[in-house]
């Protein structure tokens, strides 16, 4: 079996494999061209001051660090802008998530209309773009009518320290915004709900599982993949959004013509890389959470197998050493003779 | 939970009726109380009503707040300026009042901007449709060298932030003459590189994969080559994952508007372009609505609440008219490209 998998494709299976580029030639081209590229370049120009010249069009004087020296010791925006961003994606992230689930699991259940409440629950997905929900919010229909959110505040504000207070009080006045936004992975969540065996479920329940078990011990472990999924969707789409302050500010900066240090392209350009950065390690550290455990029987059976390999060691460590020992005994023996 | 005495113990129960099920009744002392715990909580077998009225009411309530905006919207952007002052009006409308309507209409020029706005969603749309059928085919069918590789950098590219590319971007659009046009979203598009195409990509590597091997090596035993295969095999069998992918990528183009602002209407001033998308609009509306108010002579009302709220209806109409229509192809996207396949 191993071998026929190693075995190489013949010949004409290689050439015909090769076709395979030419099918995905124009990414290929717009991967090298609008991607790798530009983001090589935008690194250059993040070393550099731009100057839009009407005569000589973009002027560079390479300053080497200075840009990303004054991102974070002289702009007074951008380090508050991403200190907020961030602490709204570690708050908005596990609400969203974990909304999307709660509603596809009562989506899942027996109930009538099911298709109604799905249709409902998709809408804001077609209408939320970034102005409509600047529009809301500056509207005051982000929050919900019945709920005060001044005596929320108040009540934060008093018992935690000022950063946490402000971003948990955010969450609260915007809470529909957060609700609308989760509105893809119910429909991710639902999908893979649907997917489980129920055969499973029904085995639990004769061994005298609760469904709070089988929450626990089975749901959770076999969607694990799609709240994976729905983290890293629920980053993107909050890194991407405009009510994101850090994406305008970007783009204010790029036009700005301070030219004094505080604008022009590569300013920009610097600012978009720390951003970058920061957003692939919200990533990773979100993938590196969900992903890296395996299942507790999986684990032991590793660590199982680990232990035998060493008391194998250890037992052939003693057994060539006895040998030794038997050898030398037998010589001194001998030299004594 | 424990059962009373059964009373269906027949002594000769007739084979038709066995196949009935058998409906259980507690009737000893102080039943009703399990009985009724059983209806709120069920059993193992079947979910209790108490359960079932949770469930309603919670997906009720938070349907209303779901909707809540939306409804705020429409009620406030029919509503006069007296209405809006007056307290005793929470939700209806003392008439239903249009102006609110004609004036964003007015300011946003608003069939103008609706057909911009389609033909920058639609044309490059298209292309997506088109080009990451293509490329997902390619990525499915073939097993060629470094394919690992490359599938690793469609999602970089994915995770990647666009403000990171953008100002080399930017300069070399401007360098090529294509920005402030509908070309700086058409050359992306045909280079596989549009709004979202990575999620795209991989809907279709998705839905290709499915696609039994046989099907094609019987196509290219009858003499069809790569792209007949392709056109006559793999593309009538993925009309589903088609339409997903054309609806969803006219949504979010449609609904883009930092993008679009940057690259199709201009950030400048606006005037260097003569696109205009109905989102973009409606994020500079409170000065279009001034100018427009000025212009107008007095005519125009000057700008309030409700004119903002029409205005943000008027934007979101053509889509929400096109959801209510294809409702079915937008819930059931999810399963039906089977993206929670793996």
């Amino acid at each position: 079996m191993k071998k026929q998998k190693k075995m190489k494709p013949g010949r004409l299976k290689r050439r015909e494999n090769m076709m395979g580029y030419v099918f995905i030639l124009p990414w290929l081209i717009g991967l090298l061209g609008l991607v790798l590229y530009p983001l090589v370049e935008s690194f250059r120009y993040s070393l550099n001051r731009i100057i839009m010249n009407p005569m000589l069009g973009r002027v560079m004087t390479p300053v080497q660090f200075e840009n990303y020296r004054n991102i974070f010791l002289v702009d007074t925006d951008f380090v508050f802008q991403l200190e907020n961003y961030l602490l709204q994606t570690a708050l908005a992230v596990p609400v969203i998530v974990a909304f999307a689930l709660i509603i596809a699991m009562m989506l899942n259940g027996k109930i009538r209309m099911k298709g109604f409440f799905r249709l409902i629950f998709f809408l804001p997905v077609i209408i939320a773009s970034g102005p409509v929900m600047n529009q809301l919010t500056s509207q005051g229909a982000a929050s919900i009518p019945m709920m005060n959110v001044q005596m929320i505040t108040g009540i934060f504000e008093e018992y935690l320290p000022r950063v946490l207070a402000t971003a948990l009080s955010s969450v609260f006045s915007n809470i529909i915004m957060l609700l609308w936004y989760s509105g893809v992975q119910i429909l991710i969540f639902l999908a893979a709900l649907q997917k489980i065996d129920s055969s499973l479920y029904e085995a639990a329940k004769i061994d005298g599982g609760s469904s709070w078990e089988c929450f626990w011990k089975i749901t959770i472990p076999t969607i694990k993949p799609m709240i994976l999924l729905n983290a890293v969707y629920t980053i993107i789409f909050m890194s991407n959004t405009e009510t994101n302050g850090i994406i305008n500010l970007i783009s204010t900066r790029m036009f700005s013509s301070a030219g004094g240090g505080a604008g022009g392209y590569g300013y920009a350009a610097a600012m978009a890389w720390c951003y970058s950065i920061v957003v692939t390690l919200l990533v990773v550290v979100m993938a590196a959470l969900l992903m890296g455990r395996k299942d507790i029987y999986a684990r032991r059976a590793k660590k199982f197998r680990k232990e035998q390999k060493k008391q194998e060691k250890l037992a052939k460590k003693f057994r060539r050493r006895g040998e030794k020992n038997a050898k030398r005994i037998a010589k001194n023996a001998n030299k004594a003779a | 939970m424990q059962n009373g005495s059964q009373k269906t113990q027949t002594k000769q129960p007739k084979p038709a009726k066995q196949l009935k099920p058998v409906k259980q009744r507690l009737s000893y002392k102080g039943a009703w109380k399990d009985r009724l715990k059983k209806f709120v909580f069920g059993s193992k077998e079947k979910e209790g009503a108490g359960k079932q009225i949770v469930v309603y009411i919670l997906l009720i309530s938070i349907g209303f707040v779901y909707l809540y905006p939306l409804l705020y919207m429409i009620s406030r952007s029919f509503m006069t300026v007296n209405d809006l002052l007056d307290s005793s009006i929470q939700w209806l409308p003392t008439t239903a009042y249009i102006d609110n309507y004609k004036n964003a209409a007015r300011a946003m020029d608003f069939w103008k901007t609706f057909g911009d706005s389609g033909l920058v969603a639609g044309g490059p749309s298209l292309i997506n449709v088109v080009i990451c059928a293509i490329v997902g085919y390619g990525f499915a069918r073939y097993e060629f060298p470094g394919k690992k590789v490359l599938m690793g950098l469609l999602i970089f590219s994915f995770i990647l932030p666009p403000q990171i590319t953008m100002m080399p971007t930017y300069a070399f659009y401007t360098d090529i003459g294509i920005v402030n046009s509908l070309k700086a979203f058409v050359i992306p598009s045909i280079l596989g590189q549009g709004l979202k195409a990575q999620i795209f990509i991989l809907i279709f590597w998705q839905f290709f994969r499915q696609v039994p091997q046989a099907l094609i090596e019987a196509a290219k035993i009858d003499g069809a080559g790569h792209f007949k295969s392709f056109a006559r095999i793999a593309i009538p069998s993925a009309a589903p994952a088609i339409l997903v992918v054309f609806l969803f990528s006219i949504v979010w183009y449609w609904n883009e508007s930092y993008l679009t602002q940057l690259y199709v209407v201009g950030v400048t001033g606006g005037s260097e372009s003569t696109l205009s998308t109905l989102v973009v609009s409606l994020k500079t509306f409170d000065t279009a609505y001034t100018t427009a108010a000025s212009q107008s002579g007095g005519t125009m009302v000057s700008i309030n609440e409700n004119i903002k709220m029409a205005g943000t209806m008027l934007s979101i109409l053509p889509l929400l008219i096109m959801y209510f229509v294809l409702q079915r192809q937008f819930v059931e996207s999810v399963d039906r490209t089977g993206i929670t396949g793996e």
